[in-house]
């Protein structure tokens, strides 16, 4: 079973798309099928946290397989402590997103969940894969569902998100694919661990380690977004349809951190922290950057993403610290802004299918007419600001711990931006929630029902269980984080006595 | 002097066969009623490609692996050649299964079409294998000439006749560059065997240095006309809008796969040398120009021709690379290409109908919904045109590169990959038409007959098998690249 798990769930869902591409075209009985298929892929995936081996930092559940072999390229799948939680948090969302789903897609519903269900393998297999061929064909794998999502059943403006999409991720990966090869001309292999020895064992000169590095980074910052290259992000985000906005921001943008982790840390520690400083100062500017432009915007889908940028750039300079505190508490925050971020972006797909715009300015004391969707609204936007009990406080509060640690101005700067998310998330609550209401129309404004309130029951209790156990989580997290950054931490003096003292407090 | 044995005719039977099947059609022809559909000679003709391949199967399972010569030296099978011996006829028989359909739907009814195919198969096969420069030129106008008149065979429309004209006349032209390489490859080495040239070369005993630049130079010109790259490129556009779809699908192909094995035996298995800086500008410009040039276009054809340069420009990376492993690159290439050109271009001719009215990008609008068979397939196509993992495009392209960055081209290879990333953007646009928008014209295209089905499905599955389980092909393109570079002495490997 555990030679062949992650198999299983990685391509689940892709097994499940070829079966609905061959069924006849009856909506409702893809929709259930589409839904049962994803569920499955959870309930395997659940085998994963089930049979890790806590204490052991190395690599599980690995299968490792000789794909094609005249250039020795592996199907290599094996997951660690940071992995196992991103697929699960995929396989988490993908059936909520089918629900959302439900009925705000009702033209060419077998295609939107064959893509759906494609992504979803797509997905899964980036966060597993340790060749690095195999990662490239994921990474590449998520981007036409991805963009037909949106092109196909987005917004007025689709066709050009689409495209803008399509064109930053690929030109970007296009460099980290030269770095691939350009490796394994060298190393004569793309195993992880493998190319990861021989950047180690200091065969490549330092100039040729930096472009390796940069082409790396330039990939995985589009897709994160880092400022400044974030530009696609708020129009991929408003004109895709909610459950491509739900994976975009709870999955797609952690890909980016992610393989900073796993491959600029993990295979660059000596490029990381040369290059540390100045990836400090975007995701700095990108967390404030992205707190004042979500202060304005009158598009509540737009907030949310710029939101998204801001709660990114903590992320990367939790990641850049090379502190214990401040990696674990990155990729906590990952899943984190999974979970509330998702949450916000379902929560206003439901409000524009009942009045079919994201403007502001046309809600204004929904609370009476919608009790329950409120309160969900509320501890979505709780979560999201970093409320303490509630899961995005954990992941802030290590992420700003890390920061003080390696410089006392990160930590002040990004903390700015706690401020920041609390004003633009409160002050568009209010403005959404509270007041009187001045559309006569929106009193009539049905609450949610059964279906989407279960969709997002999952959420809320996952923001509550995340804030309150998270040592269930860093059990697991805390010593693969470390062995990814041990060299890193050997290439400079940063000590990290301070990691697991601030994570015992927790 | 010895005599012609029964093995030399062994050594040319695909050639033979197809030969005969033309031949057949030929005389076929006339017996049949006037007017009526020629589908019965073109089911003969796609026979004989099959038994063309069936063929070369059979040199290969009598030979093995190892290199035979006859005719006087002038004809050698090796697996090099019985790759293509295999990838042209295939390539033919799938033009074929679409021209089908082409031919009934533009009311053409003649048999001398597939006659012609089979003829320019004869030229394209006989030049991979044909190591005599004089033969290798026979050879290419053999394969021309049948394409000349192909591309005009919509002759009662002006741009059919403008294609065919302009293919002609420029052809011609650059074939004779090609003749005045060859004589004065004889003048400096004097000889004509591709052999007997790499040894001269090798032990310097050649009358002047300058002779042979000039002449790899005006060889290089003919054959660049051929496989249309940069500088040599600006024909193209205009003949593939001209040519009927099925035709381009074969012109774009096959001459180009028997024209870059040329290249192959003359730049690498003569060994010559002092190339290398003409095929780096050529690939960087073909790649920019076809590139830049595919960006603006509204009519398929043009687009798809344009992107046609740009992967000439690709291939050439891989000459310049001058290593082994850009030899396997280019023939792996070759292969890659013509899968995915080829079912392109087979959906482009489903989707022109009569008089070929509907090549415009709009009138892709909404053909996801009008028949899904069609979008989906010119998906695959495209992506793997674009090179997306999983896709033939891919490993091509990753080949290429890999063979560049061992070579140290470090400059080529990032125009290449920047030239790759410019280029996603006008596949993407079809994939976006027929997906994100909707039709333009109303109702379901024409029901896709069995046999354009059958090219479609064909060229798709070679499009999918090429990039998730490349392996085969590879190792065997490898054996060829170094049987192609194995006719010289082995300290001529790079070409500067």
């Amino acid at each position: 079973m555990n030679e062949s798990i992650l198999t299983l769930v990685t391509f689940i869902p892709a097994a499940g798309a070829v079966v609905l591409m061959l069924m006849p075209r009856n909506d409702k009985v893809i929709r259930w099928t589409a839904l049962v298929i994803s569920l499955l892929a959870f309930v395997f995936s659940l085998h994963l946290p089930w049979h890790y081996i806590l204490g052991q930092p190395g690599f599980q559940f690995e299968v490792n397989r000789v794909w094609i072999a005249s250039v020795n390229i592996h199907y290599h799948l094996a997951a660690d402590g940071i992995s196992m939680w991103l697929v699960l948090l995929t396989t988490f969302l993908v059936p909520l997103g089918v629900l959302v789903s439900w009925k705000s897609v009702h033209d060419r519903v077998k295609e939107f969940f064959v893509l759906f269900l494609l992504l979803e393998t797509a997905m899964i297999g980036v966060f597993l894969a340790m060749d690095l061929f195999l990662f490239y064909v994921f990474w590449e794998a998520t981007l036409i569902p991805m963009a037909l999502l949106i092109g196909m059943y987005g917004h007025e403006r689709r066709i050009y998100a689409a495209v803008k999409f399509f064109l930053y991720t690929m030109v970007a990966s296009v460099f980290m694919l030269a770095a691939i090869i350009w490796l394994y001309t060298q190393v004569h292999s793309f195993e992880y661990e493998a190319v990861r020895q021989w950047i180690g064992q200091g065969h490549a000169s330092a100039g040729a380690l930096q472009w390796l590095f940069l082409g790396f980074f330039v990939a995985f910052a589009v897709k994160v977004p880092l400022f400044p290259l974030h530009t696609w992000l708020p129009d991929a985000h408003v004109e895709a349809p909610t459950a491509g906005s739900l994976l975009l921001a709870s999955v797609l943008l952690k890909m980016g951190t992610y393989g900073l982790l796993r491959f600029n840390i993990g295979m660059f520690p000596a490029e990381a922290h040369r290059n540390a400083a100045w990836i400090n100062v975007l995701a700095i500017i990108g967390i404030i950057y992205g707190a004042l432009v979500a202060l304005v915007q009158p598009n509540l889908k737009k907030l949310i993403a710029y939101s998204s940028v801001s709660h990114l750039g903590f992320v990367v300079l939790g990641i850049f610290t090379f502190t214990q505190a401040g990696t674990d508490g990155a990729v906590y925050q990952m899943l984190n802004h999974g979970i509330s971020t998702g949450a916000l972006f379902m929560l206003a797909g439901m409000i524009y299918e009942r009045k079919h715009t994201y403007e502001l300015s046309e809600y204004g004391g929904l609370a009476s007419p919608m009790p329950i969707y409120a309160t969900f609204f509320l501890i979505a936007v709780l979560s999201s600001v970093g409320l303490p009990l509630l899961n995005g406080f954990v992941g802030e509060f290590l992420v700003l711990s890390g920061a003080f640690q390696d410089k006392m101005i990160y930590g002040v700067l990004a903390a700015s931006g706690v401020i920041w998310s609390a004003a633009y998330l409160l002050w568009m609550y209010q403005r959404v929630f509270y007041g009187p209401i001045h559309h006569e129309e929106n009193r009539a404004l049905p609450d949610l029902d059964g279906r989407e309130q279960i969709s997002l029951w999952p959420l809320a209790i996952m923001a509550l269980v995340m804030g309150v156990a998270s040592p269930l989580w860093m059990k697991s997290i805390d010593p693969s984080v470390a062995a990814i950054s041990n060299p890193a931490k050997a290439a400079s003096a940063s000590t990290d006595s301070g990691a697991t003292t601030s994570l015992s407090r927790k | 002097m010895n005599l012609i044995h029964i093995d030399d005719y062994i050594r040319i039977l695909p050639e033979l066969v197809l030969t005969a099947f033309g031949l057949a059609v030929m005389i076929l022809d006339p017996l049949l009623p006037a007017g009526k559909s020629r589908r019965s000679l073109g089911i003969l003709s796609l026979v004989g490609t099959l038994a063309a391949m069936g063929a070369a199967f059979y040199q290969l399972g009598d030979y093995g692996l190892r290199a035979r010569t006859g005719w006087f030296g002038m004809v050698r099978v090796d697996s090099f050649s019985i790759f293509f011996h295999i990838l042209i006829p295939a390539i033919a028989a799938v033009c074929i299964l679409a021209s089908l359909e082409y031919l009934d739907q533009q009311n053409i009814k003649s048999g001398e079409y597939y006659g012609l195919i089979l003829f320019g198969t004869v030229g394209m096969v006989l030049m991979s294998s044909a190591i005599e420069l004089v033969l290798i030129f026979i050879a290419l106008e053999i394969s021309s000439i049948s394409t000349y008149i192909l591309a005009g065979y919509r002759r009662r429309t002006a741009i059919g006749s403008e294609s065919s004209i302009k293919y002609f006349l420029l052809g011609s032209f650059a074939t004779a560059f090609f003749l005045y390489g060859v004589a004065l490859m004889f003048g400096a080495t004097g000889s004509t065997t591709i052999p007997d040239i790499a040894k001269a070369l090798h032990q310097g005993a050649v009358i002047s240095q300058a002779l042979v630049y000039a002449a790899v130079a005006l060889m290089l010109i003919g054959l660049g006309f051929k496989v249309a790259f940069a500088p040599f490129h600006v024909w193209t556009p205009d003949v593939y809008e001209g040519a009927p779809a099925p035709v381009v699908a074969f012109m774009s192909t096959g001459p180009k796969a028997a024209a870059f094995a040329v290249l192959l035996r003359v730049l690498f298995g003569a060994g010559t040398s002092g190339w290398f800086w003409l095929i780096w500008i050529a690939a960087a410009l073909s790649m920019t120009l076809g590139n830049l040039g595919a960006l603006v276009q509204n009519n398929v054809k043009r687009m798809l021709a344009y992107s046609s340069i740009a992967h000439a420009g690709y291939l050439l990376v891989a000459f310049a690379a001058g290593n082994e492993l850009g030899r396997t690159a280019v023939i792996f290439y070759t292969a890659a290409y013509a899968a995915m050109n080829v079912g392109a271009f087979a959906v482009v001719s489903h989707i022109s109908t009569s008089g070929e009215r509907y090549v415009s990008i709009d009138d892709y609008a909404g053909l996801g919904r009008r028949s899904p068979l069609l979008a989906f397939t010119l998906t695959i196509f495209m992506l793997s045109l674009i090179g997306i993992p999983l896709t033939g495009g891919f490993f091509a392209k990753y080949y290429v590169f890999s063979a560049a960055l061992k070579a140290n081209l470090i400059g080529l290879t990032i125009i290449g990959l920047v030239n790759s990333a410019v280029a996603a953007y006008y596949y993407l646009r079809l994939i976006v038409v027929m997906y994100m928008r909707e039709p333009a014209v109303e109702g379901a295209p024409e029901p896709v007959t069995p046999a354009m089905s059958m090219a479609l499905v064909l060229a798709a599955l070679a499009t999918i098998y090429l990039g998730v389980a490349p392996s085969q092909v590879v190792d065997y393109a490898t054996v060829g690249a170094q049987e192609v570079s194995s006719q010289a002495p082995a300290s001529v490997a790079r070409g500067n």
